[in-house]
């Protein structure tokens, strides 16, 4: 009996769910170049960035960026690898760099060793209390795993001003990194020296947290997450698995930590309270849990959004919780997801046709948007400047926040935009279903 | 005959008050292909459940080549060579074709929870993936998501994945149950070829099916087992065609 006389389930858009992504796929193209390119691309862009931003705000910001894409790659070993959802993830990454600080602070062990290996002592840490929490949390997934997450989170935050000793209660525990052994020479003592270290590590880290993905353990962590009993048949305890997932995301968390540490030199309450835990889920779920890459992106757009939008404006949080929003109701797989949803267009070659449409609804989009924001600006700048203060900037224009005339034009682009968002709209869709199955034109 | 395959001394199960299973002795011999029949709310799934650990039993044992199954888990019994599919298709839908028959190697093949193994780079996961989907027919859909295939596609797929591991004991609830009469003769073949030499214990309403495929036959009503034997002599049995065949060939009519 051949397959003939069955329904055939290809459809003309089969191709938008076969992920590209797929080791399968990736090993038919096979050679070890295409694996190792991005990679190569990342080293060499973690290289060349400081040439390019110079300034020491912005290697700070960066060495910002590659701490959290550590830690949400970590976090997405348990969401979007192993479906655990965690309230309480800042915890391992918190208690990687509290034990951090405390080393750095053992004057004798300290001066022996080199700083670049300090973080596999926080990745030690965040990881031995990832097997005891884990041992006890991982019986499930879903609700209850995420509830005592959610609880072992705030009971190690509200510890942290019981058990000063390790925690350094409010003013939290400070070091200082240049007490290390001298690595080759380099005390650490320039900003430089750390991006270096940091780059070093996230590159590490990313390249062990993928290969973990391609092992039987992190297969089967996808298995499990899928659907856990299907899994139990096969062979595996649904548990286990997610334990061992839970245990290499704690040390890649504690590294993540013990990385904070040496940039910062102080860690605090902050660093592993429920917000913080909150903030990487936020991270990751923007960059897309369902990639590898996704929550890198996550990492990089939204330090941007902290650092750069935070000197703007002071409603940036309320913009990245709009952002976050929009990405759960409208794109749940995230940047990632939406830079991947345009592969099979690719494949067929008919991006192309997308170029103008999108110019003519995302142009206006954005312009809209911006009149939104506007708006949102001038409202606070209403209510919450200082009486008398009514002259305000934005987009580099300077007006009386409290005139009419500002407010009748940031109306009219606002209603504008979203409008001729609205009507080109349906001509995007339609030329996106084109793009998206084989075959020609309809 | 040697120890069986599997057998089943006194297996009752209760859901409160309501006694699903009431006392069940059978014993399934090496490389049987046997066959639980019965109507409706019989009891047949909740039988498998039992064997597998799904549910644990409220008196009695299953043993699995003479060894109680007593207290195991689900995943502690496949690793002794007990497999099974599901009556409700179960399978891993957003992982390819591939990566769902490849999963169900691992454990079999040794690896356990390796992370220091890279897949990918397993010869003999790789090309014991593929010689399983050549034998289900699936090679061609390889790279797709199991979700995408069609029902009877997905029904192979979960056969492939129930007998990739090497279990020699191998329980199929309704492999063909919603299928067309090509799709069934599709999986009666499969099933025929990819239990070659294993033991087989299936649950079947479609008759055609368990007459062709079946050593034996053991009727399942009301949670006992009211006739065991070849399907001559089941079929022939005066309490089974009142019970069971009688009315299903009333059906039929």
């Amino acid at each position: 009996m051949s397959e003939a006389n069955q329904p055939d389930p290809a459809d003309p858009n089969e191709q938008i769910t076969t992920d590209p992504s797929r080791p399968a796929q990736r090993m038919r193209a096979g050679s070890m170049t295409l694996t190792l390119m991005p990679w190569i691309v990342g080293a060499i862009a973690l290289a060349v960035m400081p040439a390019i931003f110079q300034s020491n705000s912005a290697i700070t910001i960066m060495n910002q960026m590659w701490i959290t894409v550590v830690f949400a790659l970590s976090y997405n070993m348990l969401l979007g690898q192993g479906g655990m959802l965690s309230f309480g993830h800042a915890v391992y990454a918190g208690v990687g760099g509290f034990a951090s600080m405390h080393i750095m602070n053992m004057t004798d062990f300290f001066s022996a060793l080199p700083l670049p290996v300090l973080p596999v002592f926080g990745g030690l840490f965040g990881m031995g209390l990832a097997m005891i929490v884990g041992s006890f949390s991982t019986r499930n997934a879903g609700t209850v795993f995420a509830m005592i997450s959610l609880g072992v989170g705030e009971l190690i935050a509200a510890s942290s001003v019981i058990i000063v000793a390790f925690f350094g209660g409010e003013e939290g525990v400070s070091g200082d990194r240049t007490y290390a052994q001298p690595f080759f020479g380099n005390e650490f003592l320039q900003q430089i020296d750390v991006y270096y270290l940091t780059s070093f590590w996230v590159l590490l880290s990313a390249a062990l947290m993928y290969l973990w993905s391609r092992t039987p353990v992190g297969r089967m962590a996808n298995a499990v997450r899928d659907n856990p009993e299907r899994a139990e048949f096969l062979g595996y305890s649904a548990r286990w698995v997610r334990f061992y997932s839970f245990v290499a995301s704690g040390f890649f968390a504690g590294v993540a930590g013990g990385l904070f540490a040496i940039n910062y030199e102080i860690l605090t309450e902050e660093n592993l309270n429920t917000a913080s835990s909150g903030v990487i889920l936020l991270v990751t779920f923007l960059g897309g849990v369902g990639f590898f890459f996704g929550p890198i992106i996550g990492a990089i757009a939204f330090t941007l959004l902290q650092t750069v939008l935070s000197l703007q404006t002071e409603l940036w949080a309320f913009y990245v919780g709009a952002l976050f929003l929009a990405t759960v109701m409208f794109f749940p797989g995230g940047l990632a997801g939406l830079i991947m949803m345009h592969v099979p267009a690719f494949r067929l070659g008919k991006a192309g046709l997308l170029v103008v449409p999108y110019i003519k609804t995302l142009v206006p989009a954005a312009i809209g948007t911006l009149g939104l924001c506007a708006l949102l600006e001038m409202t606070f700048h209403v209510r919450h400047a200082a009486t008398g203060d009514n002259e305000m900037t934005l987009f580099w224009m300077t007006f009386d926040s409290h005139a009419i005339l500002p407010w009748i034009i940031a109306i009219a682009i606002t209603v504008i935009g979203l409008g001729i968002t609205r009507v080109t709209a349906p001509a995007l869709k339609q030329v996106w279903n084109e793009a998206n199955s084989a075959g020609g034109a309809s | 005959m040697s120890v069986p395959a599997l057998e089943l001394t006194g297996l009752k199960k209760s859901f409160g008050k309501a006694e699903i299973i009431r006392g069940i002795d059978l014993s399934i011999g090496k490389s049987e292909r046997h066959a639980v029949i019965g109507p409706n709310g019989a009891g047949k799934s909740t039988l498998f459940n039992l064997i597998t650990a799904r549910f644990p039993a409220s008196a009695g044992t299953v043993k699995l080549h003479g060894e109680d199954l007593a207290g195991l888990q689900p995943y502690q019994i496949n690793r002794k060579g007990l497999s099974r599919s599901f009556q409700i298709t179960n399978i891993f839908p957003a992982m390819t074709v591939f990566e769902n028959v490849r999963c169900a190697l691992l454990w079999a093949q040794g690896y356990k929870y390796s992370f220091w193994h890279l897949v990918n780079r397993k010869r003999d996961l790789t090309e014991g993936a593929e010689a399983i989907l050549e034998q289900i027919n699936l090679s061609e859909r390889r790279n797709l998501p199991a979700g995408m295939l069609s029902y009877a596609e997905q029904r192979a797929l979960e056969i492939g994945i129930t007998i990739a591991g090497g279990a020699d004991v191998v329980m199929l609830d309704e492999p063909t149950a919603g299928m067309s009469h090509s799709e069934t003769d599709y999986i009666t073949d499969l099933i025929m070829k990819v239990t070659q030499g294993k033991t087989l214990i299936m649950v079947e309403h479609d008759m055609g099916v368990v007459f062709g495929l079946a050593d034996r036959i053991s009727v399942l009503v009301y949670g006992e087992i009211i006739a065991t034997g070849k399907p001559a002599d089941v079929r022939a049995d005066p309490r089974v065609q009142e019970a069971y065949l009688g009315a299903a060939l009333e059906a039929e009519h």
